[in-house]
């Protein structure tokens, strides 16, 4: 923590933990927010980052990523990933426990946590599973996995089946505050879709995974949310009847929260029949159909959705490269997020932008009690500075895989410079690693 | 090639009556040689050796009583050429309705040019079974081919440059009876005219297949009119003045 | 003389395509020219050498992922009379996980410069998968439960064929529409055309939205017959879990199987069609799949001619300018 301290000169601070949205200077000292101030002159030795037409706000917080280390290096590692989340404005992501072996259990946690913290560029938090090898039948080892440091239990990539395993883990988990996070999907219902049922399902003759067998495990899980008064997250909402469920249950003071992901507010199942079964586009959940788009980005402008998460999930090129219903499901997304929802909802004035940094970093973080997603004098020293008008184009990634729909588009917005503990991990046009500011 | 029609050089080779007359002997020729009507059976070479095939066939009658079955070919899936050519030519209907098998087949077309376009018709009819023997009429012979074929039948022989072309067109298909001989390579307007009487040339638009129409007309004559490489060309019919 | 039916009222000159993936990359000329060209190549298969040398030179490479006798010979014939050299591959059931990705299958093919590859197989999409990624024309043999572009182009010849015309027909098509892509090819093709297209089959055998295509949709199989000129039985895809849409084969045939009492509500002239293979007793009766108005054999018999036709407009000329 002796690196220079570095002011941030010039730029619209958008801090929403503080209601904050004003040209700021900020100064960066020790890894932490130094000070927060109209005028800050630079101390001695600071590197200066001229941050004039720039939003500069707390760092980002994803907190649904597959980082794929273990087991599945040739997708992603931890290295590489958090590269990835450093380029997409990601100072903390949490990683999902399906990897393999699964972080089942407290020597496998163990194992996550020291790869963290050898090869990680930025904030890792894994999460655990909830039932062993993700099946679905006993609880994985929770309570010691928690004291191993993560923050929250998830079988993501399955749904958890059994409505009596769903009552313990939720049980379970709230003897240590853990958030129960899930992924809603009745499989007897899915019965082997790929894509959302509808009118594009129909005409490409792809199977559908219709917007019920997710909204009906929904309805479920808040049930059992308030039979148990435990914390339930909605991984990566889809339909409108999720939503309502969501709603319904919050009015009655149940302890549901959820995210949504980027590409669930900008796609669909048309762009699906328009890409002529491109797997870039084949994700689980499935796009679903324009009026569930619209009621997703409605959702997350009204507050029923809490945050944006991307549900990162790199694959290799051989494995994508495949018929569409052969394809493994999954999109990469940290690099992407913040010009997809700048692109789509900001320069459209369809969201403000203090709520994008809000669903970005302040509500995620304080979703699973991460002291991040501010700005506050003393608070971690994770800030991204990112443009709303210039324009990123996606040729080249951070991340092993470059399963993305938005790969080789132009979107508008741009990450610039992403710094965590104080410390610069991504400058736009440069590599990753501190450089002293021209200023 | 119609824009081009007014950068012509073009000489009149028969005129309605003449292709009238032409026809009749002809049909003599063909019955003094072939037999009677009911020996052979003419098959016309799709496009405009349709329309001669059906010409002939009324002076058999004319001449003998007996009008010859008429079948239609149309010799586009047997083109040597297919494997040059941008996007595959639409097909015409063929219709053989009579049994070839020991018959004389007489295949009509209104120019006979590299040989190419009869290579193939002999090959398609050969598919219909075993003619007894193919022979072959034409309206024009412009000589240059690029295969030992010869017709049996001519109505009128032409030498011609591989610049040239002949173009024929029948009251069935265009309207009017008439054969000129084009030269595209003459680009510049010709004054004189003195074959051509007045109003009657080939028009703007008027069909003149013998340039470079991809239909059912093998490369060679594409190479033509693209200009080939001119040559010494003497020529007989009217005069051509620059 | 044969009179050509519903002449295009434009001609086409040319049919500029690299592949046939599905009905929906085809204008309404281009299927008239189809079928048109399909005429000229039914001829040739009158004569007593039912062979032209079009395709002298040309490859035409069959993948064949999913079991099929009459499509796959049915190519072959028209590879054959076209004098293509052709080569057939036949994996019905293997699947990816057993080996070889379906792109490292296809770039080892392309190594031996196919003119063109003929591709069934049971993942929806496949054919454009290939069609991307392959320099030769790709055609569709049929994909899952997405397309089967030839199939309804024959369908559409025989129709014409039958009753001169295309535009103003009503075509009853009737059963697991669920898991035909026969039955979406022909939605699609006989809409494009002007015909008045009615679909039929249990609930649990029509896909969401279906009234999306165009056609109207029933349930009773008997207000989809009446008064149509053309009536389509499909295939109940048991392999597909079509089987898995209604209680057993008895009440299917009771309620959805073409009688003879249901055919009568069709025109009098009505003609029948099946795509096979047919499962006798389910969806349709015996006398009438054999009946004097059944044209099912018809079918097969266009199903060259609409091949040739197919193969000679992608590949009998050269492609490039």
């Amino acid at each position: 923590m002796n690196d220079a301290p570095v002011l941030i000169t010039g730029g619209r601070v958008v801090d929403p933990s503080r209601g904050l949205d004003q040209g700021l200077d900020v100064l960066l000292r020790d890894g932490v927010v130094a000070r927060v101030d109209e005028r800050i002159a630079a101390p001695k030795g600071a590197t200066v980052v001229d941050a004039e037409g720039l939003v500069v706000a707390p760092g980002f917080v994803d907190l649904h990523v597959h980082l794929r280390e273990p087991g599945y290096e040739y997708k992603e590692t931890i290295a590489t990933g958090t590269a990835a989340a450093a380029a997409g404005g990601f100072t903390t992501v949490c990683s999902m426990a399906n990897t393999s072996p699964v972080v089942d259990d407290a020597a496998t946690a163990s194992f996550v946590v020291r790869r963290i913290r050898e090869t990680a560029l930025v904030r890792v938090f894994p999460i655990g599973a909830v039932s062993k090898g993700l099946e679905g039948k006993e609880l994985a080892e929770i309570g010691l996995m928690k004291a191993e440091g993560i923050v929250a239990v998830s079988d993501d990539g399955r749904p958890i089946a059994s409505g009596l395993l769903m009552r313990r883990a939720l049980e379970y988990a709230s003897m240590f505050d853990l958030p129960v996070v899930v992924h809603e999907e009745d499989p007897s219902l899915v019965a082997g879709g790929v894509m959302n049922e509808g009118w594009a399902s129909t005409r490409l003759g792809l199977p559908g995974w219709p917007a019920v067998a997710e909204s009906s495990m929904v309805a479920r899980d808040v049930e059992l949310a308030a039979l148990t008064g435990a914390r339930l997250h909605v991984a990566h909402v889809s339909t409108r009847g999720s939503l309502a469920a969501v709603r319904r249950a919050r009015a009655e003071g149940v302890r549901v929260s959820c995210e949504v992901t980027p590409h669930h507010l900008t796609l669909t199942d048309e762009d699906v029949a328009r890409s002529a079964y491109d797997t870039r586009f084949k994700m689980n959940p499935p796009l679903r159909d324009e009026a569930d788009r619209a009621a997703l980005v409605e959702a997350l402008a009204d507050g029923t959705i809490d945050c944006v998460a991307t549900d990162h999930a790199p694959h290799h090129d051989d494995e994508k490269a495949m018929e569409f219903a052969a394809a493994p499901f999954g999109v990469t997304g940290l690099e992407t997020a913040l010009a997809v929802l700048v692109d789509s909802f900001v320069a459209t004035r369809l969201l403000p932008l203090t709520r994008l940094v809000e669903v970005l970093s302040t509500a995620p973080a304080r979703l699973f009690g991460l002291p991040y997603g501010t700005l506050a004098e003393g608070a971690a020293g994770d800030v991204v500075l990112f443009s709303t008008d210039r324009w990123t184009t996606f040729s080249s990634f951070r991340s092993r895989s470059r399963n993305s729909p938005w790969a080789d588009r132009t979107l508008r917005g741009r990450v610039e410079r992403t710094f965590v503990r104080g410390r610069e991990v991504y400058a736009a046009g440069g590599p990753g690693v501190v450089t002293p500011a021209s200023a | 090639m119609g824009e081009a029609a007014g950068t012509y050089k073009k000489v009149r080779l028969i005129d309605a009556t003449g292709m009238q007359r032409i026809f009749a002997r002809m049909a003599r020729e063909l019955v003094e040689t072939v037999g009677g009507a009911e020996t052979f059976a003419l098959v016309g070479i799709r496009t405009r050796g349709v329309p001669l095939a059906q010409r002939l066939a009324l002076e058999v009658e004319r001449a003998d009583g007996t009008r010859p079955p008429v079948g239609l070919l149309d010799i586009t899936l047997y083109r040597d050429d297919l494997s040059t050519v941008a996007s595959s030519p639409v097909l015409k209907r063929t219709e053989i309705s009579f049994p070839v098998e020991a018959k004389t087949i007489v295949l009509c077309d209104d120019v006979l040019f590299t040989g190419r376009t009869v290579r193939a018709a002999i090959d398609a009819i050969l598919d219909f079974g075993r003619p007894r023997r193919i022979l072959l009429a034409v309206l024009v012979d412009r000589g240059r081919r690029e295969l030992p074929i010869e017709a049996q039948f001519v109505g009128k022989r032409v030498s011609t440059s591989a610049t040239e072309i002949v173009s024929v067109t029948f009251r069935e298909t265009d309207g009017h009876d008439d054969v000129w001989l084009l030269d595209r390579e003459a680009a510049r307007p010709v004054r004189k005219r003195k074959a051509a009487p007045k109003g009657d040339g080939p028009r703007k638009g008027a069909p003149a297949r013998r340039a470079a129409g991809p239909e059912a007309s093998p490369a060679p004559r594409r190479k033509a009119a693209a200009g080939a490489p001119r040559r010494k060309a003497p020529r007989s019919g009217p005069k051509r003045r620059s | 003389m044969t009179r050509r039916p519903d002449a295009p009222s434009e001609p086409l000159a040319s049919f500029a395509k690299k592949d046939l993936v599905d009905i929906g990359s085809l204008t309404r000329p281009e299927i008239q020219l189809v079928l048109d060209t399909a005429e000229s190549m039914r001829e040739i298969n009158q004569r007593t050498i039912k062979k032209v040398p079009t395709l002298r030179g040309k490859l035409v490479a069959n993948l064949f992922f999913e079991a099929s006798t009459r499509t796959r010979f049915s190519f072959e014939i028209a590879e054959r009379r076209l004098s293509a050299d052709s080569i057939s591959f036949s994996a019905a059931g293997s699947s990816v996980s057993k080996g070889e990705t379906l792109l490292d299958t296809a770039r080892n093919l392309m190594a031996m410069k196919p003119d063109a590859i003929v591709i069934r197989h049971q993942a929806s999409g496949a054919p454009h998968f290939l069609a991307r990624n392959l320099p030769c024309a790709v055609v569709n043999a049929g994909d899952g439960t997405h397309a089967h572009p030839t199939q309804a182009l024959l369908d559409a010849f025989t129709m014409r064929r039958a009753k001169g015309r295309l535009e103003g027909l009503r075509v009853a098509i009737c059963g697991d529409v669920l898991h035909s892509r026969v039955a979406r090819s022909n939605v699609e093709l006989l809409t494009k055309v002007g015909a008045e297209v009615t679909l039929a089959g249990p609930r649990t055998l029509l896909p969401v939205a279906v009234e999306r295509t165009g056609a109207r949709v029933v349930t009773r199989i008997e207000d989809a017959v009446d008064g149509a000129d053309v009536v389509m039985m499909l295939r109940v895809q048991k392999e597909r879990g079509g089987g898995l849409g209604f209680p057993n084969d008895r009440e299917y045939f009771e309620l959805f199987g073409l009688t003879p009492e249901r055919r009568r509500l069709a025109k009098k002239d009505a003609i029948v069609m099946h795509p096979g293979p047919m499962n006798r007793g389910v969806e349709i009766d015996s006398s009438v799949a054999d009946g004097p108005d059944s044209v099912i054999l018809d079918q097969v018999e266009a199903g060259v001619a609409v091949r040739m036709a197919v193969l000679y407009l992608l590949i009998g000329a050269s492609g490039d300018e």
